[in-house]
């Protein structure tokens, strides 16, 4: 409606002079990672992978400070739409661009050679070997790059967070615990496996997010390198979270649980992802889409895992199992059902989950993996909308239509079309992140766990519209 | 039935909505000039801080409106013709009626001051006030807002933001003193502080003075101070917008009159919201409101009217909620500025100066109202207490079945008990049933 709806567009505020010094010891440190890429000496890649780290994180930290902790503590969001790197222009643009490269390079041009050349990335991957090894007690590799650029990504972006939302106890102690279950759980304890020369396992993960843990493979192996006491614990964890530990927690807690506590994609979303939140689509067709794509997934993922385990059990045909040559280099000498689970892995645990998912941020919003891609959410999903305690109650008639919670969805659910009507809100999407609470300006939202009885009752105070809103 | 409604504001629409539902056949038509679609009037201060995008300022899609047949017409209304029953356009055109509803809002009042005509000089109500404040505030160094009011300090909140100092112009000796008593005008005050809004109290504007392109230089104030600006906000309240219905023959005093079907003096002429004048107010209630909730309510009792199952319009328990930059206030029922004699008024602070609870109480303990800043209560926890009459004995040992704060949020029903024994022995209260993350009742 931007033709009918004229606004003129405002001058930003000038950014004050501490924050241009803040930004630019983050713009020294970016550019401190040129050298730590291609430098020929060793030692001075390495020194400068470190220094454009800390830069990084200091710089950020500092500007985050200052920038939210200079006002008094509130909802703070000015000029949000306003600005071009958080309103899908050429500042986001360029940052998609640089996030989706990232991840292209990590996923396809930094494999090993024969000679632990790691292509692209393999000057920044050797530079971090003294941590890998202090961590690991083995070289670094692709993936430990990624790891650490990851986690640090989390931490440094999660202190901002704590800043900006410092006057909400509620998204105080969850972005703690998103960053406690990514450093703890996701980067020292599998590094500290590693370390002991046990499988590398990330017990903040399950399937079928983690979609391997549950394949016969992962868990023979798990089983004869975990050891007997290790491995098993390892499976047993994975299978009993997956298959009982999530119905359990979802009932009493809500997905929110798992997607906004501890899940590590879901970490990334809520610290790194967070200037991009308000960017999902809220259209009722990006909702269709959310459905068409995400239960497929799902459907396929579960299929992958029962055919696997009927092959190795014997129970499939032959010609399923037989390795066969195929013009398509991704599958030649795979039989069908490992080619099935291969093209999974490919165009779902890479370029959706990574490439699109992260590397899409500034373009689509923060959550586009969890939203139409991950099996784990869907599956939670289901589980949290037929079979939970959970949902977000409104306020009896207070909502004013002011938008500001459908705006700050991450997953695209338009809230103020229940608020405006009184109705609680039970969305298999609502990974509940509580931001529609935050910045409710009316106090109208909260997150609650109650009786399931009622659970949909709509305020006495408000006549339901009872017409056909949302499909 | 062929229903036309004059205004798409929250009174219009939801008359629309619910008409819809109660007679599908009905033909309906929303005309306005201020925008093509329904906008939410609250939400405009978000899009000029840049929360939010224009057309995120639209409670619903561009399909709602064709999927459920309701007609949109955007263009402004000259006269009403109520003998041939049609609305006369300014294209000319004219749409007839089996039933017309008149829901045109409010306009910005104005006390005829020096230089109000100048550039630069507006109010806020609608989305061309809006435009108007965009365009005008750019490059604007300083401002100066008239008005001690909800609109007030969101006009200062929405030129902070740009970086634009504001001075307020308070006619009264504390912030909103027509609607808040002194302590919670205090809370709010110092929001203004600490988002350096320079605050001017007891003061009133004398004129404003413009340069030679006839734009805004400078206010005097009734104290006889100059203030150099390039930006006024004259946030002095809204009057009712009659002057159609005036002057096509309804019965007006400052709104249009009506009786609590919400008709008009003329038959299939109705009013609601904002425009319209009860003459007969329920005791205790004002005869024109203007809020947005009352909006939907009046909006909702008049599509019953129209579709011939008349209720009387009922407001019910008083309630209304805003936002003072990062203070948040909600109210039930009554709490006048200034308390009664015969009420009791106990007041909860906590030290932090961030938070605050009044419950007002009649002498026999029946509560009759209560104010929160930085609280969230549960509307329809007192809802109930206010219709059921609740003393105030009840409604203190049951007061975290109110509370409506976010999880984690530290809880002070404790010390707020404790307080008020320590003040009011005399009415007992020990303090019962918490909510918490877990709590399964």
């Amino acid at each position: 409606m931007d033709s009918t709806l004229p606004l003129p567009t405002p001058p930003l505020p000038t950014v004050p002079a501490t924050e241009k010094i803040l930004l630019t010891i983050i713009g020294l440190g970016l550019l401190a990672l040129l050298p730590a890429a291609f430098a020929a000496d060793a030692f001075q890649a390495r020194v400068s992978l470190y220094v454009a780290m800390a830069l990084v994180s200091v710089g950020t930290l500092l500007w985050a400070a200052r920038k939210f902790g200079g006002h008094p503590a509130g909802v703070q969001q000015d000029n949000l739409w306003l600005r071009s790197s958080t309103s899908r222009g050429s500042i986001a643009w360029l940052t998609a661009i640089v996030l989706t490269g990232f991840y292209v390079i990590l996923y396809w041009f930094s494999s090993p050679d024969e000679q632990g050349n790691f292509g692209l990335f393999n000057n920044l991957i050797h530079a971090l070997d003294p941590l890998s090894q202090t961590l690991r007690q083995r070289p670094a590799d692709q993936w430990f790059l990624y790891g650490t650029f990851y986690t640090l990504a989390i931490l440094v972006m999660g202190g901002r967070a704590l800043w900006k939302y410092r006057h909400s106890p509620y998204q105080r102690i969850r972005t703690v615990s998103v960053m406690f279950f990514q450093l703890g759980f996701a980067y020292l304890l599998p590094s500290l496996l590693l370390a002991f020369q046990r499988p590398e396992y990330y017990f903040s993960y399950f399937w079928p997010l983690k979609y391997d843990y549950l394949f016969p493979g992962t868990v023979s192996y798990l089983l004869k390198d975990g050891g007997p006491g290790l491995g098993v614990f390892m499976v047993f964890w994975g299978a009993v979270i997956s298959i009982l530990g999530t119905p359990v927690l979802t009932y009493f807690f809500g997905k929110r649980w798992y997607c906004s506590w501890v899940c590590g994609c879901g970490g990334l979303a809520e610290t790194a992802g967070d200037p991009y939140r308000h960017l999902s689509d809220k259209s009722r067709e990006a909702w269709r889409w959310e459905v068409r794509i995400i239960y497929p997934i799902l459907g396929l993922i579960v299929l992958v895992t029962v055919l696997l385990w009927l092959g190795v059990s014997g129970m499939l045909p032959a010609w399923a199992t037989t390795s066969q040559p195929s013009s398509i280099g991704l599958f030649n000498n795979l039989s069908p059902v490992d080619a099935l689970s291969k093209f999974y892995g490919f165009a779902i645990g890479a370029v959706f989950s990574g490439v699109v998912g992260v590397g899409f941020y500034p373009l689509l919003g923060n959550r586009v993996w969890c939203r139409f891609g991950c099996p784990m959410a869907a599956y939670l999903g289901l589980l949290q909308k037929h079979f939970s305690r959970f949902r977000i109650t409104t306020n009896g008639a207070q909502c004013i239509s002011c938008g500001n919670c459908s705006n700050i969805c991450e997953m695209g659910i338009d809230v103020k079309q229940y608020a405006q009507r009184g109705e609680p809100i039970i969305r298999a999407s609502c990974v509940g992140c509580g931001m529609c609470s935050t910045v409710c300006p009316r106090g109208v939202l909260n997150l609650e766990n109650g009786p399931r009885e009622g659970r949909y009752q709509a305020s006495q105070l408000i006549s339901a519209e009872s017409l056909r809103i949302l499909s | 039935m062929n229903l036309v409604i004059i205004g798409n504001g929250i009174t219009g629409v939801t008359c629309a909505i619910t008409v819809r539902r109660l007679r599908p056949d009905a033909h309906i038509t929303l005309v306005s000039d201020e925008s093509p679609y329904h906008i939410s009037r609250p939400a405009l201060m978000y899009a000029y801080l840049g929360h939010l995008r224009p057309q995120d300022l639209k409670p619903y899609g561009d399909w709602f409106w064709a999927e459920n047949r309701l007609e949109l017409v955007q263009a402004t209304v000259t006269h009403l013709d109520i003998t041939r029953q049609q609305v006369q356009l300014r294209t000319g055109e004219a749409l007839p009626y089996d039933k017309l509803l008149v829901a045109t809002g409010s306009v910005s009042r104005f006390q005829n001051w020096p230089g109000q005509e100048l550039a630069g000089v507006q109010g806020l109500y609608g989305l061309p006030d809006l435009e108007r404040m965009h365009r005008d505030t750019h490059g604007v160094g300083q401002a100066v807002v008239v008005g001690g009011g909800l609109i007030g300090v969101e006009m200062a909140e929405m030129l902070h933001s740009r970086g634009i100092a504001v001075t307020m112009l308070v006619r009264d000796t504390h912030y909103w003193g027509s609607v808040l008593p002194p302590e919670e005008a205090a809370l709010v005050n110092r929001q203004l502080q600490a988002h350096h809004i320079q605050v001017q109290y007891s003061t009133e504007l004398a004129e404003i003075m413009g340069d030679d392109a006839g734009r805004v230089r400078a206010v005097r104030t009734s104290r006889g101070q100059e203030i150099a600006c390039q930006w006024v906000g004259l946030a002095t309240g809204v009057t009712p917008n009659i002057s159609v219905a005036q002057e096509s023959g309804l019965e007006t005093d400052r709104g249009i009159l009506v009786n609590e079907h919400l008709q008009t003096s003329q038959p299939n002429v109705f009013a609601a919201g904002d425009c319209a004048q009860h003459r007969q107010p329920a005791s205790d209630e004002v005869p024109i409101e203007q809020l947005w909730y009352t909006g939907r309510q009046q909006g909702e009792t008049v599509a019953y009217t129209l579709c011939d199952q008349p209720r009387p319009y009922q407001r019910g328990p008083w309630f209304n909620s805003a936002k003072f930059f990062q203070l948040e206030y909600q109210t039930y029922g009554r709490v006048p500025a200034r308390t009664p004699a015969d009420i009791h008024s106990f007041c909860w602070q906590h030290p932090n100066g961030q938070l605050l609870l009044r419950i007002n109480f009649r002498e026999d303990g029946v509560v009759t109202g209560m104010n929160t800043l930085g609280i969230r209560q549960r509307h329809a926890v007192w809802d109930h207490w206010l219709r059921t009459a609740a003393p105030i004995t009840q409604v203190l040992s049951e007061l975290g079945t109110a509370n409506f704060d976010p999880e984690f949020y530290r809880r002070h029903e404790a010390a707020i008990v404790g307080q008020f024994n320590q003040q009011f022995p005399q009415y007992p209260v020990a303090l019962r049933r918490r909510k918490g993350l877990f709590s399964f009742s």
